[in-house]
């Protein structure tokens, strides 16, 4: 049975030209019919936990068994990350386009029947519209897709993650094959520098100027320079480097590859979140294939130029993030950052000149080569060009990936693409940036998202998450979830990081219990003070800045917690108090079932008591009450 | 004897004996055996040149290394923004009493090890919890316990 996926074997055909590969793209394109069904079934980390490995394994098994003309038996792909998570497990029907939600094993058949025999839509499967109900059919029609920009995304759900041949039939390494006909390196050097572009993974630094810093370091005390991925992607709630690395390898290796090109390294680094082990499955087998064609390794498409790279596997350090921790990790140590009197670009790895740029960096490289410095600065704003990719989570309707242009305002891509919170309130807060960043307020809802906007806000662009907080969330406690994470990840280094941060930490935890005084407020701010001024890197520097946004913006919900003990939000545990509203209870004894002290009483049918002298406010009634009658006070 | 290390031979060949490879080492032992032993260590350190003290500064030094030996069944619960918002921290804790360990250790029996994670990135399905490789997702309490009944029918 052929499944579509392996209709080219990837023999080691090995490319000597742009020409070779101008052919082989030609020869896969020829191949494959685009009127024949294809079934592309989203196999990102989301979709996964959702069931659609099952899925795949139902429509293998149920296309080898029914009775299917061969002109219509449809090949199955497992494609990387189709970006609305909150909607997989995901499937994508060609030739018509067809988007298909929420898919379960047993829809399998009806698929199959339906669609791909009958040519019919399986209505049920359909994306609704959330205002109207009517069902959209295909992916372009629907809001959340149609108002993004997708550049990085383009090929990530479309394409076989696994098969360099799907990747080159849509431009992969043409970029790469240009660079080495007919760009020095230098020429790409400027073509980067031109494009703005910045590093996606926080700081923003731009990208050519990096590139230019390293030529001139080499120039200075010689080689050899080194090209790193950072793909050490320790954001929580952030997951957009780990979707390109495991829906687009070749774009990452292919912008790897130019790098090395443009500024003359033989060895690149692939330093990988120790949590994506699909990454690095991906990255390894793409490898590999590049290998074998010729793309990467000795003599790339026969033009004189060698490169070739390796990947380590982080081993759970967020600190490793930063640039000089994560070259001592590499390096096979304990991974603690250095000062940066002499930056990395001068000596980096093995003190030697070293480039180190974020995944989604690397990954914009091949489309500035292939499109040129002009087409990239035309998107996004004149100081921060081209697109980003963020992660919308939290209290959104539209959870996934979504690639905007630079300087998209906030509202625009939680409120539309997002859809709003499930309340259908206004959303109270969104924290960009993660530990370094901070919490935007609604009132600043217009901010752009870009990288000069955000620090002006007191936030930060950081990696890309953007996480969305309704008015049940409590800024006392992210502030606290924040520190809490930077302590246990600070690597203890310099005093102000190790000491400062729980220092902070346990003044938070006092607002939390009722135990703050006003005082405290200003002595946070002076700690803060002295972190960012006296860490060692950004870990330290930018740890302030949850809590620092979260008092600029909710000062008046701090005061509550100093001034009358009370968590607005009804979220820190010692202020808060659960009880059962006797109207609302219809003594169904759930909760009492599942009340770990034994603390909620009550006769069967009728309304139930919390003993709240026992209680230890675990949340688990009011998260089992299906008819809304536990109240926090 | 130590059953680590009859088979290490095999596992220390892949690599140079380089220091730079210690991490290397490290998390293809762990990935064998879930934790490195004491000989282990020692064996990497010789093989590798890097001192023991220092080889036992990097495996304590990153989170994902373990030197003791884990449970059968390993449970991870996701605290990054999105799970915590929707309420990890309430399933850490209903673990914690359902199993009487604190996160970060394993049941007397050997039975269970309980951990916390910082974001295994499906975070429209928070709160998660990772027990053994399957995804368990929207996590609620009383789904805990179904959850371990379904691993303890096994």
């Amino acid at each position: 049975m052929s499944n579509g996926n392996t209709a080219i074997s990837i023999d080691s055909i090995r490319l000597n030209s742009l020409e070779d590969l101008n052919t082989l793209r030609q020869n896969i394109i020829d191949k494959h019919d685009p009127n024949k069904p294809e079934v592309l079934i989203c196999h990102g980390t989301g979709c996964i936990a959702n069931g659609s490995v099952e899925v795949i394994d139902a429509f293998k098994k149920i296309c080898a068994d029914a009775d299917i003309d061969a002109k219509i038996m449809p090949g199955i792909k497992a494609t990387g990350c189709q970006g609305l998570c909150s909607k997989g497990p995901l499937v994508l029907i060609k030739p018509q386009g067809l988007f298909y939600q929420k898919v379960k094993a047993s829809d399998v058949e009806d698929i199959i029947q339906k669609t791909i025999i009958k040519n019919e839509p399986v209505e049920r499967l359909l994306y609704k519209d959330p205002k109207t109900g009517k069902p959209i059919k295909t992916e372009e029609e629907i809001p959340y897709y149609s108002l993004q920009k997708r550049v990085i995304l383009k090929n990530i759900g479309k394409i076989d993650p696994t098969s360099i041949h799907d990747k080159i039939a849509v431009g992969g390494y043409q970029a790469l094959a240009k660079a080495l006909k007919t760009m020095t390196p230098e020429e790409v050097v400027t073509e980067v520098a031109n494009s703005g572009l910045r590093g996606r993974g926080g700081a923003g630094f731009p990208t050519g100027r990096k590139w230019q810093g390293a030529l001139k370091a080499v120039e200075k005390k010689g080689g050899p320079v080194y090209v790193v991925v950072n793909g050490d992607e320790g954001d929580p709630g952030a997951f957009m480097d780990c979707a390109i690395m495991e829906g687009d390898p070749h774009a990452v290796l292919e912008g790897l590859i130019l790098g090395a090109y443009a500024l003359g390294a033989n060895k690149g680094y692939l330093y990988i979140r120790a949590e994506y082990p699909l990454a690095v499955k991906h990255l390894e087998m793409a490898m590999e294939q590049a290998r074998a064609h010729g793309l990467l390794g000795d003599n790339i498409l026969n033009s004189g130029f060698s490169f070739d790279a390796q990947i380590n596997r982080g081993a759970g350090a967020f600190v490793c993030g930063e640039s000089t921790a994560l070259f001592t990790s590499i390096e096979g140590k304990a991974g603690t950052p250095r000062p940066k009197y002499v930056r990395s670009v001068e000596e980096g790895l093995w003190g030697n000149p070293t480039v180190l740029n974020n995944v989604e960096t690397w990954a914009n490289i091949p489309l500035i080569i292939k499109k040129g410095a002009d087409w990239y600065s035309s998107i996004g704003t004149p100081k921060s060009t081209g697109t980003k990719v963020f992660c919308l989570v939290g209290k959104v309707n539209n959870v996934g990936l979504v690639e905007v242009p630079m300087g998209t305002p906030i509202t625009k891509i939680v409120d539309e693409i997002g859809g709003g919170i499930p309340s259908g309130k206004p959303f109270k807060a969104v924290q960009t940036g993660g530990p370094s960043g901070g919490c935007i307020p609604n009132k600043l809802k217009d901010t752009p998202m870009d990288f000069d906007s955000l620090t002006d806000a007191g936030a930060m662009m950081g990696s890309g998450a953007m996480i969305v907080m309704d008015e049940h969330d409590c800024v006392v406690d992210i502030g606290r979830y924040f520190l809490r994470f930077l302590e246990e990840e600070s690597c203890g280094k310099c005093i102000p990081c190790r000491l400062g941060l729980t220092k902070m930490r346990e003044i938070l935890d006092n607002f939390s219990a009722g135990k703050g005084k006003i005082e405290d407020i200003e002595t946070l701010q002076s700690l803060a003070k002295a972190i960012q001024d006296g860490a060692l890197c950004a870990l330290g520097t930018s740890a302030p800045n949850p809590c620092l946004t979260t008092i600029k913006f909710f000062k008046d919900e701090y005061l509550a917690h100093i001034n009358d003990q009370k968590c607005p939000a009804g979220v820190c545990k010692e202020l808060i108090t659960y009880s059962i509203d006797p109207d609302a209870c219809t003594g169904c004894r759930s909760c009492a079932r599942l009340c770990p002290e034994n603390c909620i009483t009550g006769k069967k049918k009728e309304p139930h008591v919390i003993n709240a002298d026992k209680c230890i406010r675990c949340g688990i009634c009011l998260e089992t009450c299906k008819f809304d009658a536990v109240q926090v006070n | 004897m130590d059953h680590q290390v009859e088979a290490i031979d095999e596992i220390l060949e892949h690599y140079p004996e380089e220091p730079e490879f210690l991490i290397f080492l490290l998390q293809d032992i762990q990935s064998a055996y879930g934790f490195i032993s004491k000989e282990s260590m020692q064996m990497v350190s010789d093989y590798t040149g890097v001192p023991i003290t220092q080889a036992y500064s990097v495996a304590t030094f990153y989170q994902s290394f373990r030197l003791e030996p884990i449970g059968e069944h390993e449970l991870r619960v996701c605290l990054g923004t999105a799970c915590h918002l929707k309420g990890g921290q309430r399933i850490v804790e209903e673990l914690e009493r359902k199993l009487n360990i604190k996160a970060g250790e394993t049941t007397e029996d050997m039975m269970y090890t309980l951990d916390t994670v910082n974001c295994v990135g499906a975070c429209a399905l928070a709160p998660v919890l990772l027990a053994d490789e399957k995804y368990e997702t929207n996590i609620t309490a009383s789904k805990i316990k179904k959850i371990l009944k379904k691993i303890e029918s096994k």
